[in-house]
């Protein structure tokens, strides 16, 4: 056991954790934010991403207390963070995924949409074939993956101030079908 | 739930208390870099050390250094995101960036290390899982058993060398830099590997890689890297190419190499593989001829193991494929080449 002190979407948490818990062992069972899911727990799914210092990383496969000293974002943090940064409602990305119907059973969501926060962050108007790559590391087990990455380029359109029309920017690829 | 064994963390801010950390008891003390190989293990209990030592806190690891006489120093906590991502290295080195840039998916190179990634313990469908089945099937070799599932009667484990820089730094002709308890060794990585999955590095406990050490290479210096995998992002490969071509100024081969991985314990390099492509002229029909037959030397010499997801007769079956496209993307200069 050890004293923790983790940064997490903008709070100070102090807690105390065994050595070998992962970051998503005290998020859920710790600190309920059950936002990170625990899928696969090795790795495999993405389920349980969340930003550490802005980049997406895998909580399952993190040691809680190497995190200490980072900025740490799960799910529960994207809406305070935008509304803090002076945004309304939740996180554009958030908006798009249910304006674009991105999900059914919602378990990949929350890695999806911080996989596309980190994107989106870096890169303000990324391709289908950097949408595509940067989600690559998060699976669906139900949807297909049409409508998420159409989320994305929703979200991307919003933020630009453009009407949300896919694909308006680059030409049609194959597999959109136009 | 994968819950892993109890362990003590350390987080040592330099590297001389990393080792002093190791040094107390060696045997049952382990590094940890990214995590992402190793967390996987210990929660699949194939590990269960007493202590964990980070090297996450030590600045010195993370470097890109220029040495003397054209050699470039790399930190063995480098990330593979990093590497895939440095101008230089995709200059200077391509099949190691390209490499960096196909390992597992997007979270994983945020998180992985090069160092972590050379070091990566071999992988076998029999070994990699949980405990509760690896003793429902019965132990192998690897761990705690005394047979092999894979090779009827062997006496040897043969789990599969998967971790994708390693081909490409052996074309490179890379050397690591080794410190433990006796001081610093240097060791081309050629000489690191043992033909045994069970302990496929010359690494003792105690023993920390610092720095990956990689010579000049000249102006026509092409290289390329190729993986085959079932989806086209996190999975292991099934079969990877690493390849270089040295070109000199009339654009004629001077000399070529080609390191297959995830086909045995370790990497494997095509022998003769000069006396095909060595002076060949590229771009011209006399470079399709030599290719192709570069592509029926690795077919000949190539042999997966059925150990590794994906049936072993049609990796094999790629391996002409796969060496034939890295081949001539090293030369064109436009890799990775995957999802063929
Ligand atoms: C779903 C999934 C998919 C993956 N796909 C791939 C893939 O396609 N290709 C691939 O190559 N890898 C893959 N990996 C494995 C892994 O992510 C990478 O190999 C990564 O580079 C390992 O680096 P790390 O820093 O996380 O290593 P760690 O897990 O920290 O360490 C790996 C091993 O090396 C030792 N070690 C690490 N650094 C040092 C050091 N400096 N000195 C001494 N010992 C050290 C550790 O003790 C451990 O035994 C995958 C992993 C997962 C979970
Ligand atoms: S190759 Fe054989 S001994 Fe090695 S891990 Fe697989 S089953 Fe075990
Ligand atoms: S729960 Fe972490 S990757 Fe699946
Ligand atoms: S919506 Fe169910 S896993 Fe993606």
């Amino acid at each position: 056991m050890r004293i923790l002190k983790l940064q997490i979407n903008g709070d100070l948490h102090e807690l105390a954790a065994p050595d070998h818990w992962t970051l998503l062992e005290v998020l859920r069972y710790s600190l309920q934010l059950t936002g990170s899911k625990q899928g696969c727990d090795k790795g495999d799914c993405g389920a349980c991403t969340g930003l550490v210092d802005g980049k997406p990383v895998l909580s399952c496969l993190t040691l809680a207390a190497t995190a200490q000293g980072h900025e740490i974002t799960t799910i529960e943090g994207l809406l305070p963070a935008h509304r803090r940064a002076g945004g309304e409602g939740a996180d554009p990305i958030q908006r798009a995924f249910d304006r674009c119907g991105a999900l059914q059973c919602g378990f990949c969501q929350p890695g999806m949409m911080l996989s596309a926060r980190a994107l989106l962050s870096r890169n303000a108007q990324p391709t289908r074939a950097e949408i595509r790559s940067a989600l690559s590391g998060n699976l669906c087990r139900c949807t297909g993956y049409t409508q998420i990455f159409e989320a994305v380029e929703s979200a991307v359109c919003e933020q630009l101030g453009v009407a949300p029309k896919p694909r308006a920017w680059e030409t049609p690829s194959p597999e959109s079908g136009s | 739930m994968l819950r892993m064994p109890r362990f003590e963390l350390l987080e040592p801010t330099t590297l001389e208390a990393a080792l002093s950390a190791l040094a107390e008891r060696p045997e049952k003390s382990m590094v940890i870099a990214g995590g992402t190989d190793l967390l996987p293990n210990l929660k699949h209990e194939l590990f269960t050390p007493e202590r964990v030592v980070s090297l996450a806190r030590i600045a010195s690891l993370r470097s890109v250094r220029e040495l003397d006489q054209g050699w470039l120093s790399l930190g063995a906590m480098l990330k593979l995101e990093e590497i895939a991502a440095h101008e230089t290295l995709r200059r200077r080195y391509p099949a190691l960036a390209q490499a960096a840039s196909l390992v597992a998916g997007p979270q994983l190179r945020t998180m992985g290390t090069l160092g972590g990634n050379v070091l990566l313990d071999t992988r076998c469908q029999w070994y990699n899982q949980t405990y509760f089945w690896r003793q429902a099937l019965g132990f192998c070799l690897k761990k705690d058993g005394t047979l092999c599932h894979v090779v009827e009667g062997g006496s040897k484990c043969v789990a599969a060398a998967s971790n994708d820089t390693a081909p490409a730094l052996m074309t490179l002709g890379a050397e690591l830099v080794i410190v433990g308890p006796a001081g610093q060794r240097v060791v081309r990585i050629d000489d690191f590997w043992l033909a045994d999955g069970a302990a496929n590095k010359k690494l003792d406990p105690g023993e920390i890689l610092v720095e990956i050490r990689l010579p000049p290479t000249t102006p026509g210096h092409r290289g390329a890297y190729g993986k085959l995998r079932m989806r086209d992002s996190i999975d292991f490969p099934l079969l990877s190419v690493a390849a270089r071509v040295d070109l000199d100024s009339s654009g004629k081969v001077s000399h070529a190499d080609l390191v297959i991985g995830a086909l045995q314990a370790r990497p494997v390099r095509i022998k003769k593989l000069d006396s095909v492509l060595a002076g060949v002229q590229t771009g011209g029909d006399a470079w399709k001829t030599a290719v192709s037959q570069a592509a029926e030397l690795a077919y000949r010499q190539c042999h997966p193991m059925p150990n590794v997801p994906g049936d072993h007769e049609w990796r094999r079956e790629m391996v002409p494929v796969y060496v034939r496209h890295t081949l001539e993307s090293a030369v064109r200069g436009d890799g990775p080449v995957h999802g063929l």
